[in-house]
């Protein structure tokens, strides 16, 4: 996906964290990480979020994380809509359906 | 060399000589009388003990470069004795101090930093430091190691010598010209000041500073003036509004209640839990909302108790007005209805905190209390408890009354959340050490209740919960649980370099905190 204009997600609350994202043509990925918690999961939270842009084919943007102590799957889940809203495509929710969540019974 | 909870200590951190850690009851006091500086003294009719300002008063008392001064931490975050104070000291150019206050409470403007940073102090002996002054010690502010000591620690190294105090300055909401002095009355009570009685009576100069001087003599009277040297009247010692805050609020956050109620369910379980039986709860928001879920299990069940400890607040005095609780032995209030109510009620009295919790006297309050409940940052699987350093090293707390609670009642219940927003609060290895593990009976938690099979309860304890099926887990479980929803945290990095030595209750080395690397 190609960053076409910058973007929010998230929050600054407690166990929230806000990304903003910004096209950056040309200049690959740069990220800037402002973590609660960096000392212990700074390494960590960016291999999220370099992973998730890997998995949505995101070569270059600029990634400011404010984070507020968020759970990995919230980080995750903060960085898809990021980068959706930015490339101003659509979430596509058919990468859901295999995945083991979906199998689970509901309780 | 290791100590008994396997924590790497250095022999001798500058010119601080370690003694381990060998177990929670092992030691004993040496046997020699109990040191003091107190001196008798002499005065004839006629004399007069005020001072026109802080500065005469300090030259008077004859402090120099180098010696110990203390105060006590009742006025709590408005506090304004101690700066007023340093400020004097540093106006009269004296310098290299030993700073020993009961506890240093986070005051600003002017900080403690600034007084270290020109040299008015050079060494720090409290329960705890944080903010401003936690964050630059730690960053290696300080050549000489602070050293943290429990509120039964206080005492006991007053009293063995290894804390010697020249100067004590004693905050008073009320006081005489001839140094009878209270906290209970004024337009500043704080209530009980339990934590200044043993400097009092053991520092070389005693000087007293209110801003409310009363007709001799001063009534209630909770510092006799047969210690007292002189006494000073500023315009104010602190601010109303922080001292005098009112009772803290009930939590509303459902996590913190439901472990609360847990908290108040193992007590309501155990065989301890009949007429007569004594707890101690604490200020934190746990601890509060745990103390209202005991009142309602204690009056459902028509159990009453006999006494309640330590730090006393609004949800204590309740019990007690509702006919809860026979006595509320009191050496701190954590409010002002606590404050208040000391003053008016009969059956809630101020004690001096050395028989609140000191390890080496001839028997401290804490020996005999069935059920305290303790707030935690950090426990680990061996359940020892950290309570003094945040997920990222930095101090966030004070050792306050904790690891003396821990190991003087008979049921000590750690009462925390697995995670804190992704820092897990159940961890292999606390990053300080500050009450053993020994002395903890079970920890708390929103995911369950686990009880320390090396505890000397154990057996009675896993019997009564499991008749009340109450559902029990370990804490292996819990330190899983909460790694599965954080993730593995990389270790904090320090350097060799020891910046506060934390002293178990009984005078030896139980952990040091090392400079974090930057």
């Amino acid at each position: 996906m190609e960053i076409k204009k910058p973007a929010v997600a998230g929050t600054l609350e407690s166990s929230d964290c806000q990304i903003t994202i910004r096209p950056n043509p040309g200049k690959g990925i740069d990220i800037d990480l402002e973590s609660d918690v960096k000392m212990m999961f700074g390494e960590t939270i960016l291999e999220t979020v370099r992973k998730t842009l890997e998995e949505f084919g995101v070569t270059s943007a600029e990634v400011e994380i404010r984070d507020k102590g968020a759970l990995d799957c919230v980080i995750k889940s903060r960085m898809q809509c990021v980068i959706c809203r930015g490339a101003e495509e659509r979430y596509d929710w058919s990468k859901e359906d295999e995945k083991e969540w979906q199998k689970k019974q509901s309780v | 060399m290791k100590n008994a909870v396997g924590r790497e200590i250095p022999e001798k951190i500058g010119r601080y000589v370690v003694k381990p850690y060998t177990g929670a009851y092992t030691e004993s006091p040496s046997g020699e009388p109990v040191h003091t500086l107190r001196t008798a003294g002499k005065h004839v009719s006629g004399d007069c003990k005020m001072l026109p300002s802080i500065e005469e008063a300090v030259k008077a008392a004859g402090l120099k470069d180098g010696m110990t001064i203390s105060f006590h931490h009742s006025f709590r975050e408005g506090d304004e004795i101690v700066g007023q104070v340093l400020t004097a000291i540093r106006a009269l150019g004296i310098r290299h101090l030993r700073f020993a206050p009961s506890a240093v409470v986070n005051i600003k403007n002017p900080s403690i930093v600034d007084f270290v940073k020109d040299g008015t102090i050079d060494r720090i002996e409290a329960s705890g430091i944080r903010g401003e002054l936690g964050d630059a010690v730690l960053e290696g502010l300080m050549e000489e190691p602070v050293i943290l000591r429990t509120h039964g620690s206080r005492p006991r190294a007053i009293e063995a010598g290894e804390l010697m105090i020249d100067v004590a300055f004693i905050g008073a909401a009320a006081a005489d010209e001839y140094g009878n002095a209270t906290g209970q009355i004024g337009p500043n009570a704080c209530g009980s000041l339990g934590y200044s009685f043993v400097d009092v009576s053991n520092a070389a100069k005693v000087i007293v500073i209110t801003d409310y001087l009363v007709d001799y003599p001063c009534n209630p009277a909770s510092i006799s003036q047969q210690y007292v040297d002189y006494v000073v009247k500023v315009d104010r010692i602190g601010d109303p509004d922080k001292i005098g805050k009112g009772a803290a609020r009930m939590t509303k956050n459902p996590r913190d209640l439901m472990i609360a109620e847990r908290a108040a369910d193992v007590m309501a379980a155990s065989r301890l839990f009949k007429d007569n039986f004594s707890f101690q709860t604490g200020a934190g928001a746990i601890s509060i909302a745990c103390t209202n879920y005991l009142a309602e299990r204690m009056e459902a069940r028509g159990v009453k108790a006999s006494f309640a400890l330590g730090g006393i607040t609004a949800a204590i005095v309740d019990m007690y007005k509702k006919g809860l609780v026979r006595v509320l032995e009191c050496s701190q209030c954590f409010d002002a209805v606590a404050a208040r109510a000391i003053v008016e009620e009969p059956g809630i009295v101020e004690i001096d905190n050395a028989v609140y919790s000191n390890p080496f006297s001839k028997g401290s309050m804490l020996d005999k209390l069935n059920f305290g409940v303790l707030a935690a940052l950090e426990v680990d699987t061996d359940f020892n408890v950290n309570i003094l350093t945040g997920s990222s090293g930095e101090m966030m707390g004070g050792l306050g009354g904790g690891p003396d609670v821990a190991a003087g009642s008979d049921i000590s219940i750690v009462c925390l959340p697995v995670v804190r927003g992704r820092t897990p609060s159940v961890t292999k290895r606390v990053f300080t050490c500050c009450t053993p593990g020994e002395t903890v009976a079970a920890v708390v938690t929103e995911a369950g209740i686990a009880l320390n099979p090396a505890h000397k309860y154990y057996a009675e304890l896993k019997e009564d919960l499991e008749k009340a099926n109450m559902k029990l887990v370990t804490i292996q479980y819990l330190q899983e649980l909460a790694e599965s929803l954080t993730g593995v945290p990389a270790p904090i990095e320090t350097t060799d370099r020891v910046v506060c030595v934390v002293e178990y209750r009984d005078g030896t080395v139980i952990d040091v905190i090392r400079e974090i690397k930057k």
